[in-house]
């Protein structure tokens, strides 16, 4: 086996333990947000985007690559952005005032 | 790309570390948000490191895709109301999976060109990469249009879908061994094909009250493709995001099938909304006849002007009659009067995990006042009413004793053992899966009669008069 996929395996079923031991702390109450925080961070895949259309040569993988970098970038974008209006909704005290 | 800069993979484990942190602080409402910035703080860092990466090609398109996706992300991120965050959570998950099926294709045209895959593994790895990336990219767009109306929201059971699944998952195994074989390249369109049809075929036949499933499955897809790329391309930071989500997804989805007693076969094939109403027309006939006690809006305010603690069990009829903040009112309005006011939330009264916290929250209800299951059911025996609004299967005692009943087993909130049991609901047919609920006709049960926002209102209004 080659050693670059050991190494990948490696990481992997480390981030397979991190990924349970962290999540299995996020409260019920914020399930929501963290499903949309998780959906952003799989934005990260606009990086293997970039990577493709760094290496594109012709019209097929130009435009393979384009619409992956799109689609990632709104995805991350998009994924920050409504997880944080979500948590800047969640207050500990009532608030008094206009709702 | 054999000339890496240092700073690259460093910046992509700073980005990890960034990303762990930044979950790690969800686990506190209080310090989320800055969570949430955290793991958005590594992300661009690791986009940054990227972008300076010296044997990059096609700068100029990078920049033009990245900046025309980050701003059509932002822009529907700030427009989209909070009641539709789960058809917006579903968009962007199909669009990540979209990407990473893209990816995967992509590797796989740039590298046939000169021979096929690197080696093996990934050439495995691109598969899996391209098959679940497109599942969860259609599957999602589906989701989105059931959960937006576009798509009929019903559950549907048709042996020809069934058939059909059977057959494309058939096919997307067969195209995947052939190209494995080292087989010609005109496999993977097919292999495309398969999974892009399988996507929607499977999240087709689901019923909306499923979604919370569906969504956190296809979250966890959508993971486990970006991380299947990150195997493809070498890149350690795709490996452990994805990880991360997928892990996620898979604890979430999970948790779902725990709180409806399912398994996630039986969700995905098993056609609940379809099978149960054959099964509970019998059942229903046998008890619509007995007796409800109705109470008027004037006399349960008279009562909840009484009392000292209430539990609200808030349920998906609330949300669609848009009454959470009629509700909160009412629930401010008691807290005046002295009253001890606590929300019971199941983990399935939304359209996603932990939905009806989001839109109790978006009407100022502190989230000091929520409360899952575990944590509340011990309290309803203590609770001198407890007001179910738009919420049915989730209190239906048949859960706990009928093992006939289509639930039974469904883990539910105790709302039948509190002093009181307010039910406001529409009429007394029955819900989602048509099952009949013994609740309504428990002696110490009152039946509030009317839509949601209405009658709340109604509520808060006699509770004014009643001074």
């Amino acid at each position: 086996m080659n050693p670059v996929l050991i190494t990948q395996l490696t990481i992997f079923a480390l981030a397979v333990f991190v990924g349970f031991e962290v999540i299995s702390k996020v409260p019920v109450v914020l399930h929501t947000p963290l499903m949309s925080g998780t959906n952003a961070i799989h934005g990260i895949v606009v990086i293997g985007g970039i990577v493709v259309l760094g290496t594109a040569h012709g019209v097929l993988e130009t435009t393979l690559g384009f619409i992956a970098v799109v689609f990632g970038a709104m995805n991350l974008a998009g994924g920050f952005v409504v997880t944080d209006r979500m948590l800047e909704m969640f207050k500990g005290k009532p608030r008094s005032g206009p709702k | 790309m054999n000339s890496v800069p240092d700073f690259i993979p460093l910046s992509y484990l700073a980005a990890s570390i960034l990303f762990i942190i930044g979950l790690k602080r969800l686990s506190s409402p209080a310090h989320a948000r800055s969570g949430n910035l955290i793991a958005a703080g590594g992300m661009a860092l690791a986009l940054i490191a990227m972008l300076m990466a010296p044997d990059l090609s096609h700068r100029g398109l990078i920049l033009i895709a990245l900046g025309i996706g980050g701003i059509a992300g932002v822009i529907g991120a700030r427009r989209v109301a909070i009641t539709d965050m789960p058809q917006m959570v579903a968009l962007l998950n199909g669009l990540g999976g979209g990407a990473a099926a893209l990816v995967s294709t992509n590797e796989f045209v740039q590298v046939s060109r000169m021979a096929f895959f690197h080696s093996h593994a990934a050439s495995f790895t691109g598969i899996f990469g391209a098959v679940i990336g497109s599942i969860s990219f259609t599957g999602s767009l589906i989701a989105f249009g059931k959960l937006q109306g576009i798509v009929s929201e019903k559950a549907l059971t048709s042996s020809t879908l069934r058939t059909a699944n059977i057959g494309l998952a058939a096919l997307i195994l067969i195209s995947a061994g052939v190209l494995l074989a080292g087989g010609p390249g005109y496999w993977f369109l097919a292999l495309l094909l398969a999974a892009l049809t399988f996507g929607a075929t499977m999240v087709m036949p689901i019923g909306g009250a499923d979604m919370p499933v569906v969504i956190s499955l296809l979250n966890s897809f959508t993971g486990l493709a970006a991380a299947a790329t990150g195997f493809t391309l070498d890149n350690t930071a795709l490996i452990i995001s994805g990880t991360l989500v997928g892990a996620s997804g898979t604890l979430l989805t999970q948790l779902m099938c725990k709180a409806m007693n399912r398994s996630i076969t039986n969700v995905l094939f098993g056609g609940f909304g379809a099978a149960a109403p054959a099964g509970a027309a019998g059942a229903g006939a046998a008890t619509t006849q007995r007796p409800v006690r109705e109470i008027t809006a004037a006399d349960a305010a008279v009562l909840l002007a009484n009392i000292r603690s209430l539990i609200v069990v808030p349920g998906y009829g609330m949300a669609v009659a848009q009454a959470q903040h009629a509700v909160r009112e009412l629930a401010d309005a008691l807290a005046k009067r002295g009253v001890d006011v606590k929300y019971a939330i199941h983990p399935v009264a939304g359209r996603m995990p932990g939905h009806m916290n989001v839109l109790l929250a978006e009407a100022n209800v502190p989230y000091t006042q929520l409360f899952d299951l575990d944590q509340i059911n011990g309290e309803f025996a203590h609770a001198d009413v407890a007001l179910v609004i738009g919420a049915n299967d989730v209190v239906n005692p048949a859960a706990r004793t009928d093992t006939a009943s289509p639930i039974y087993g469904m883990p539910i909130l105790d709302a039948d053992k509190a002093q009181h049991v307010i039910v406001i609901k529409r009429s007394m047919n029955p819900g989602f899966a048509g099952i009949d609920n013994p609740l309504y006709y428990e002696p110490r049960t009152m039946m509030l009669f009317g839509d949601a926002k209405g009658a709340v209102t109604k509520l808060l209004e006699e509770l004014k008069t009643a001074g």
